[in-house]
């Protein structure tokens, strides 16, 4: 199958408005004819599901959690991005187009890039249509601040709960077509798989978390907004449900998975502390804003704070190294979230790092303490500074704070063309659980953008195009794909729930994780990651030789969805081994130490990587096959990213 | 730091909705004072699955206080006994060694219990379909600065906005009232300027939900903001008894009706 991404031709600024002329359209009378499924209620399901809705489509909502206002991108922190250019400091949607494809190292479609941008101004304005209460200065207009890998204040926020805010006004959208009977909503329901009839995708297997009833659900078309995969590391800051089931499925039924390799790692989270942790927090990038990021220029003195012999505030100033203003003096403390990360690393590496663990830099609010009290500090940060003193039962006002990078997000996810469109018809995909904005690396404030950008202003326009090309006929439920895909999924079940070896799920995902963190984590290398390949293959036969799942289909059984999401996990893992082994040269978050410059950044390879890896399933245990996307540029130049 | 310690749990083991329930006792040992109350709760589930017996059912998700999914009713305080946090980011260095620790669900009729320690709180979805938001469709909003917003104003619509939908307060009152839950988007919307034109029927549908529901009124006790993990205050009430009284004074003719669509 050829890989054609749709982007339409003609200038870049004229690339969208053209498309949405050219899209064919439902009319109005017609749209309550056709039924859409959206699993997952999270920023881009909930407003797709709404949006649709309010047009007329009859929509079925689906997820997992006992309402959708739990969705994970609830917990998303720091802001989102927009080019208002209300701060009048030189934004434009070209610049935040421009940041996003720098950002990403080059390695994000132009088209979807600059339609990302040019959506970024509407999602503001609906948000606060809808109520939702952001940052305001004293004059009543909107507040902006600065987030990495930008020179620019463009990033929209609602304290330290942006995520928070802005899901409640999605989830309130689609509460209200709810109440209007156009939204079926579904909780405590998981997908499954999805029904592929003819080459069409017609609909989804679900399990009732309640009852254990897997039942069948059809639909004109599918859309997935199932999230991101950052979980495969066990330890992550995504929730503990977050999960890449629905995904994976339909990778497994047809649907090409896109730059797997592609994680991001946030190096502001709250260090480790041992074994019995089940995931770690994050500090918002926000923070660097104010705080500034440091470690002891010698490791002696890093010894004496990890033996807690001394205390940070007793580390004199001109022992200390702002490694990041050193390094980066235009961008400071402001780089991108993979370039801080690598460098935090790099000085725990070195020796320098802190805590008991030595695994952690500091992150210092003294000074901003000093320059603006603590008072603003508080009202700016004060969530953050909360959440710390909880977790780690030290007050961040009065020392530094203790970070090291995590995994955050995932870029990679099922590929996508222009119109959201997986390579499956009629199966779209949206949110993190795509691949197609953010490249190798995603800028900061970004992900909420991209979340509602393809939720409330793309797939509105481009899912009218193909439902109006297949038309209204009803789907055809008495299909045998229907009765065969819901017997697939309980032999499957069947197969978990006969497991009663010695090992917990738990302990299998934890021994992925270290696998995943150990050798496709921050920095790559060939040996590793053909060892970790190895390793994973035997956890998989393990697993299903070994593992306990305790209880029965008939009921709750939370034991069973773990399994089945660890399941997934297991295979995925091996997945993002193999894209990661066959990208010889780094790129964003993407760090093969084979492939770095002299000043240890990444260094790409564009004569043979220019390209987005889409993966097709062949079978269990078969090797997947790789299809290349070809990356054109036509608007940026392709340097070495510098943020000197 | 102190060293780890030995706990006596008694959870409330119950099947499903319909099966009666019981406390069972458990141990849990060894238990690090850095781990959360949740994390803890996990080294008991996985040595239950070990003996393959079937592990305590609880709803837990983001594990950093923002999603609402943990509840947990631990020695008589919704979320445990430190204030104006979750269950999630309670940590076991509040407990101290060879204590006993009682877990028990949400009780309220309102919130049937799905299995053990997890309830069906899907009333508080149906009163936020009943009014909990500004009637307006994706697109054709005007540009986000036209109209200003008192930065006081603002504030203290976000102050009520940041309620986690946990159902603390319904936990914590002994007439088990979701007012100050039903309240507080009530309070959001009708503080700021794009909530205005559906206010005073907001204010009557979501009210008329919530005593379809089940929930009990409110006698001003304040056990509900005492107990609230994001401090949503007992004004969030007053504001919506005053809307509701308005609404109910005067302008009854704004009732909320969806029945002839939009």
């Amino acid at each position: 199958m050829s890989l054609d991404a749709k982007i339409p031709q003609g200038p870049l600024a004229e690339k969208w408005s053209k498309h949405k002329f050219n899209l064919k359209l439902v009319n109005p009378s017609n749209k309550r004819k056709y039924d859409v499924i959206v699993v997952g209620t999270g920023l881009a399901g909930a407003s797709a599901a709404a949006s649709l809705a309010e047009l007329g489509y009859n929509v079925k909502s689906f997820c997992f959690q006992d309402s959708p206002r739990r969705a994970h991108s609830i917990a998303a922190q720091g802001g989102i991005n927009a080019a208002k250019n209300y701060q009048n400091d030189g934004d434009s949607v070209y610049r935040l187009f421009y940041d996003t494809i720098k950002g990403g190292d080059y390695r994000a479609r132009e088209g979807n890039v600059y339609r990302l941008a040019e959506v970024s101004v509407n999602i503001i304005d609906q948000c606060v249509a809808q109520g939702v209460p952001f940052a305001r200065e004293y004059g009543g207009l909107l507040d902006n601040r600065s987030f990495g890998g930008s020179q620019v204040s463009r990033t929209f926020y609602a304290r330290g709960q942006t995520g928070q805010q802005l899901l409640l006004g999605a989830y309130s959208a689609l509460n209200r077509q709810i109440h209007l009977g156009k939204v079926k909503m579904y909780t405590r329901t998981e997908m499954l798989d999805v029904v592929v009839v003819d080459g069409h995708a017609k609909g989804i297997v679900t399990r009732n978390l309640k009852t254990g009833e897997i039942e069948t659900h059809a639909g004109h078309a599918v859309l997935l907004a199932t999230g991101g995969y950052g979980n495969v590391f066990y330890l992550s800051t995504n929730a503990i449900g977050s999960n890449v089931t629905a995904a994976w499925r339909a990778h497994k039924r047809g649907a090409y998975f896109a730059n797997p390799c592609y994680t991001q790692i946030h190096p502001t989270c709250i260090p480790v502390t041992g074994d019995h942790q089940s995931k770690l927090t994050l500090m918002s990038e926000s923070l660097r804003n104010d705080g500034r990021v440091w470690a002891p220029k010698t490791v002696e003195t890093a010894q004496k704070l990890q033996k807690k012999e001394i205390t940070a505030s007793q580390v004199k100033e001109e022992d200390r190294d702002y490694f990041l203003e050193r390094k980066y003096p235009s961008f400071g403390n402001l780089v991108p979230r993979d370039v801080a990360s690598r460098n935090a690393k790099e000085m725990s590496d070195e020796g320098k790092g802190v805590g008991t663990t030595g695994l952690a830099v500091y992150l210092d609010f003294a000074e901003a303490i000093q320059r603006l009290g603590e008072d603003t500090v508080r009202a700016k940060y004060g969530n953050l500074f909360d959440m710390y003193l909880q977790i780690t039962d030290e007050n961040p006002y009065k020392q530094p704070m203790r970070i090291y990078p995590a995994v955050h997000y995932t870029m990679g996810g099922l590929w996508v063309d222009y119109n959201l469109s997986t390579n499956v018809p009629g199966l779209y995909a949206m949110g993190e659980c795509n691949f197609s904005d953010h490249g190798a690396n995603r800028l900061g404030a970004s992900a909420l953008m991209q979340g509602l950008s393809d939720g409330y202003f793309v797939i509105p326009y481009t899912l009218g195009d193909y439902l109006a090309t297949i038309g209204p006929k009803k789907v055809d439920t008495n299909h045998p794909a229907f009765e065969q895909t819901k017997q697939d999924v309980i032999a499957y079940n069947n197969k978990l729930l006969a497991l009663k070896g010695n090992k917990t799920v738990v302990e299998y995902h934890r021994e992925l994780g270290h696998i995943m963190w150990e050798y496709c984590g921050m920095a790559r290398t060939e040996e590793g990651l053909t060892k970790a390949k190895g390793l994973i293959k035997e956890l998989k036969a393990d697993f299903w030789k070994n593992a306990i799942v305790t209880g029965e289909n008939d009921e709750v059984n939370a034991a069973l969805e773990r399994a089945g999401r660890v399941a997934d996990f297991i295979e995925l893992g091996e997945l993002m081994v193999t894209d990661a082994l066959n990208r010889r040269e780094s790129c964003g978050g993407h760090f093969r130490l084979e492939s770095q410059t002299e000043e240890g950044e990444a260094l790409r390879d564009d004569d043979n990587f220019a390209f987005v890896s889409a993966w097709e399933f062949t079978g269990e245990n078969q090797e997947e096959v790789l299809h290349k996307e070809e990356l054109i540029f036509e608007n940026v130049k392709l340097t070495q990213r510098s943020y000197k | 730091m102190s060293g780890h310690m030995n706990l006596t749990l008694k959870v409330w083991r119950q099947k499903n909705t319909q099966a009666p329930g019981k406390f069972v006792t458990y141990k849990a040992e060894n238990i690090s004072p850095d781990m959360s109350f949740l994390e803890m709760l996990d080294v008991v589930n996985e040595s239950l699955t070990r003996k393959n017996e079937e592990p305590i059912y609880f709803d837990h998700d983001c594990r950093e206080g923002i999603c609402g999914s943990c509840s947990l009713y631990i020695n008589g305080h919704p979320h445990g006994p430190k204030k104006a946090i979750t269950t999630c980011q309670l940590h076991m260095r509040t407990f101290s060694d060879g204590e006993t620790i009682t877990i028990e669900p949400w009780r309220s009729a309102a919130f049937p219990i799905v299995k053990d320690l997890a309830t069906d709180r899907s009333a508080f979805d149906r009163i936020q379909q009943a009014g909990g938001y500004v009637s307006v469709n994706t697109g054709g909003v005007p540009d986000a600065n036209v109209m200003p917003i008192p930065k006081v104003i603002a504030d203290e619509a976000f102050n009520s906005a940041t309620c986690i939908g946990c159902g603390a307060c319904v936990a914590a009152c002994k007439n088990a009232s979701a007012m100050l839950f039903t309240s507080a988007k009530i309070t959001q919307l009708g503080l700021l300027p794009q909530g205005q034109p559906e206010r005073y029927s907001r204010v009557q549908a979501m009210v008329a939900q919530m005593d379809a529901e089940g929930f009990g009124n409110c006698t001003n006790t304040g056990a509900c903001e005492a107990e609230c993990p994001k401090e949503i205050t007992l004004n969030n009430i007053a504001f919506m008894n005053n809307d509701f009284f308005s609404a109910k004074l005067f302008r009854e003719e704004h009732a909320h009706d969806h029945s002839g669509g939009e």
